[in-house]
């Protein structure tokens, strides 16, 4: 008897615990999820309630947009930028914070402290005072020292100096968080592992780093990278800031889920067509995660 | 739907973006008879103007009027807080098209009877669909081209009359320290939207619906202020927009395409040192200024919907010297009213009267068939022709074929 109480309460608890958080879990995500797909195959301006079945036509009139392809290739080409710039900058750092040896925390701090700070904000720093386009912004005032003319930062698409401005404020304020990521890899290597390489003869440098803390870092490594895809995939904040008036959006630098607050969000409320193009865009990051995991060989047993 | 709308605005509230919607109107208690209504403005940039609305609305008798003053992207806000019961109950906005074709707002029509003709038709028009009125026009908003008198004489520049001496006048304008015009800071292709296409003769959407630009004079006008950017005569990258008078007030412009509200300052500012002229013409058009209204109106979600067309009638029909106080106390707007537009003493002298010459000769308000789709589609192209150097009539034709889509979208619902 004791028993069967004892799992009866295992249930209840089970439930106390889970419950309220399975109970938020579906009704703001999942019921959200079903009703934006069920949004998808109808003609809903300005409503969530839509009677007009459209069927597919949302889907065909979103992937023959151009400007939904083209958003698409935005965040291809963000992606080519930070990717690479933000592993091997936070990878620099977390190398080069592991080798310190005095005050070791406050360097990790500091190059972490970005990673604390809003989007928003960060954002509006870099337009207003780095690079405002003005004789009297920082980026301008430096060019001006070596007799450079100023430089439209954010309005200027040939050549397109926008995605300097885009790229270093993100790089800022991520690349503390992935070096702490791998500080905590490159804690886990064992020093046998170089002290060995040191009595085979490897010189320490670019031949320990290929051969030894690459491939103990793969780990993270793998994880970093998913991560960052997966976090390029959701720009909203900066680019929103940075290049946003209140006239609308230029049709540049233009990632999806921007294209998809215009359309959907914006003035014009055209929610079945956003919803179509998030469906479209979500089944995109799926194939992509999980084209990613299955290359990397991610969950695969580690031999 | 409901909850999360509110949980955001709360959440928004708390970090201080809404901080100034707050619900105090301002009154004691005892007052407060019949319905209780909440009225929506989007957040005016002058000081006094909150005030000056909640006194408004404080005076009403019938109805306890809550006034809400919306920082922020007004227009997305109101968009989704009319799909909600918690929403106003009544707002300025434009109404949409898509807002009045989904039954959101009420029709008004019954509100303007023996008045209607009082009312600037430039404004009333856009908020006519249908034979019926869904929004009464409160104030008239336009821009207008600023420029310095003073650095004109200096480079020897006459104010240009035509599309081409304005291109011309910005180049001579432009030294190291100093560009020609400004335009806003995406270079134009925003705030100009179908100025240029106006000043060139035509028009965004016909009388009929049809696409009011399939014309070649378009291409070649457009092409005119892609000349402007290629000169390097425009300011790019201010740190405020072309709404603020600031940069050509700091003069970091010799010219500014800005709002008739930036009057008064850059009057204190400059005094004497500056000059008003409208988009100047191209070809065989003529100048052109857009002109363009907050309209108020009643969301058909609203639970007095009765009471809030009364009050919308107590306040922006019959209450003529609360609109006078709106118009002209705080920022600076024409009266919708013609008969209060005549009266006023401010817009009879200087700048002011140019302006309303220039609103009554020249002005154009952005058609109610042109949606935000038809919009993007035409600013899109526009920016790519204004800063990528596109062709122009390769982008227009994509245009004309997306707008020509979306009228018969619009067309085909009513």
């Amino acid at each position: 008897m004791t028993a069967e109480r004892r799992v009866r309460n295992h249930t209840l608890w089970f439930w106390i615990f889970v419950g309220p958080f399975a109970l938020g879990l579906g009704l703001f995500t999942y019921v959200p999820l079903l009703w934006s797909v069920g949004l998808s195959f109808f003609d809903a301006h300005n409503t969530v309630t839509p009677t007009e079945f459209v069927g597919l036509d949302n889907y065909q009139a979103v992937l023959s947009d151009d400007a939904f392809t083209d958003s698409l290739r935005t965040f291809l080409v963000f992606t080519a930028f930070i990717v690479p710039a933000t592993y091997v900058l936070s990878l620099a750092l977390a190398l080069m914070v592991n080798r310190v040896r005095r005050a070791q925390a406050f360097f990790r701090s500091v190059f972490f402290l970005p990673a604390a700070c809003s989007y928003v904000v960060a954002a509006l720093i870099w337009k207003m005072s780095i690079f405002n386009g003005v004789r009297f912004g920082l980026a301008n005032t430096v060019l001006g020292w070596f007799g450079g003319d100023p430089i439209a930062w954010l309005s200027t698409t040939d050549p397109p100096w926008y995605w300097l401005v885009i790229v270093t404020v993100r790089l800022w304020l991520q690349a503390g968080f992935y070096m702490i990521l791998f500080l905590a890899g490159l804690q886990r290597i064992d020093p046998g592992l170089y002290e060995a390489a040191a009595v085979d003869g490897a010189r320490p440098g670019w031949q320990v780093l290929r051969h030894i803390t690459l491939p103990q870092l793969r780990a993270t490594s793998i994880a970093v990278v998913l991560l960052l895809v997966i976090n390029a995939f959701q720009a909203f904040d900066e680019f929103y800031n940075l290049l946003s008036d209140a006239r609308g959006y230029p049709p540049y630098a233009r990632p999806p889920l921007v294209y998809l607050y215009y359309i959907a969000l914006g003035q014009g409320q055209n929610l079945g067509l956003g919803s179509a193009g998030a469906v479209v865009l979500a089944l995109i990051i799926v194939v992509v995660t999980v084209g990613q995991a299955r290359w990397f060989g991610l969950g695969r047993r580690e031999e | 739907m409901t909850i999360s709308r509110r949980a955001l605005l709360a959440a928004g509230a708390g970090v201080g973006l809404l901080t100034a919607c707050g619900s105090n109107t301002g009154r004691g208690d005892g007052s407060g008879a019949g319905p209780k209504l909440s009225q929506w403005y989007h957040q005016y940039g002058e000081a006094g103007t909150e005030q000056a609305v909640k006194r408004y609305a404080a005076a009403y008798k019938k109805a306890e009027v809550t006034v809400q003053w919306r920082p922020g992207n007004y227009d997305q806000q109101t968009a989704a807080a009319l799909l909600t019961e918690s929403g106003p109950d009544v707002f300025e906005g434009g109404p949409t098209l898509d807002q009045i074709q989904g039954g959101q707002v009420v029709d008004l029509t019954d509100l303007l009877e023996g008045v209607k003709d009082d009312f600037n038709p430039a404004v009333l028009t856009p908020k006519t669909y249908d034979g019926k009125i869904w929004g009464i026009p409160q104030v008239i908003d336009m821009q207008l081209l600023y420029y310095r008198k003073s650095l004109l004489k200096d480079a020897g520049v006459e104010p240009p009359t035509t599309l081409d001496a304005l291109v011309d006048a910005a180049r001579k304008l432009t030294t190291k320290k100093v560009k020609g015009l400004f335009l806003g800071n995406d270079g134009g292709a925003g705030v100009l939207g179908g100025t240029p296409l106006y000043a060139a003769g035509l028009q965004l959407v016909t009388e009929d619906g049809k696409v009011g630009f399939d014309d070649p004079a378009a291409a070649l006008a457009l092409a005119k202020i892609y000349q402007l950017y290629a000169d390097k005569s425009l300011l790019l990258g201010a740190p405020t927009d072309w709404s603020d008078p600031s940069a050509f007030l700091q003069g970091l412009t010799a010219m500014q395409w800005s709002g008739l509200w930036a009057l008064p300052q850059v009057q204190k500012e400059l005094g004497d040192d500056f000059g008003v002229l409208p988009f100047p013409k191209d070809g065989s058009g003529s100048p052109a200024v857009p002109v363009g209204a907050f309209g108020a109106a009643v969301s058909a979600r609203s639970k007095h919907k009765e009471a809030a067309s009364d009050f919308v009638k107590w306040l922006w029909v019959e209450r003529a010297d609360y609109q006078e106080d709106f118009a002209l106390s705080y920022g600076f707007h024409i009266p919708a009213r013609i008969s209060l537009a005549k009266k006023a003493d401010k817009l009879k002298t200087g700048a002011a009267a140019e302006a309303v010459r220039f609103t009554t000769d020249h002005g154009y308000a952005q058609p109610l068939l042109w949606t935000p789709a038809s919009q993007t589609a035409y600013q899109d192209a526009l920016s790519r022709i204004i800063k990528s150097g596109a062709n122009p009539e390769s982008e227009l034709r994509t245009v004309v074929r997306k707008v020509s889509a979306e009228l018969d979208r619009v067309k085909k619902k009513s």
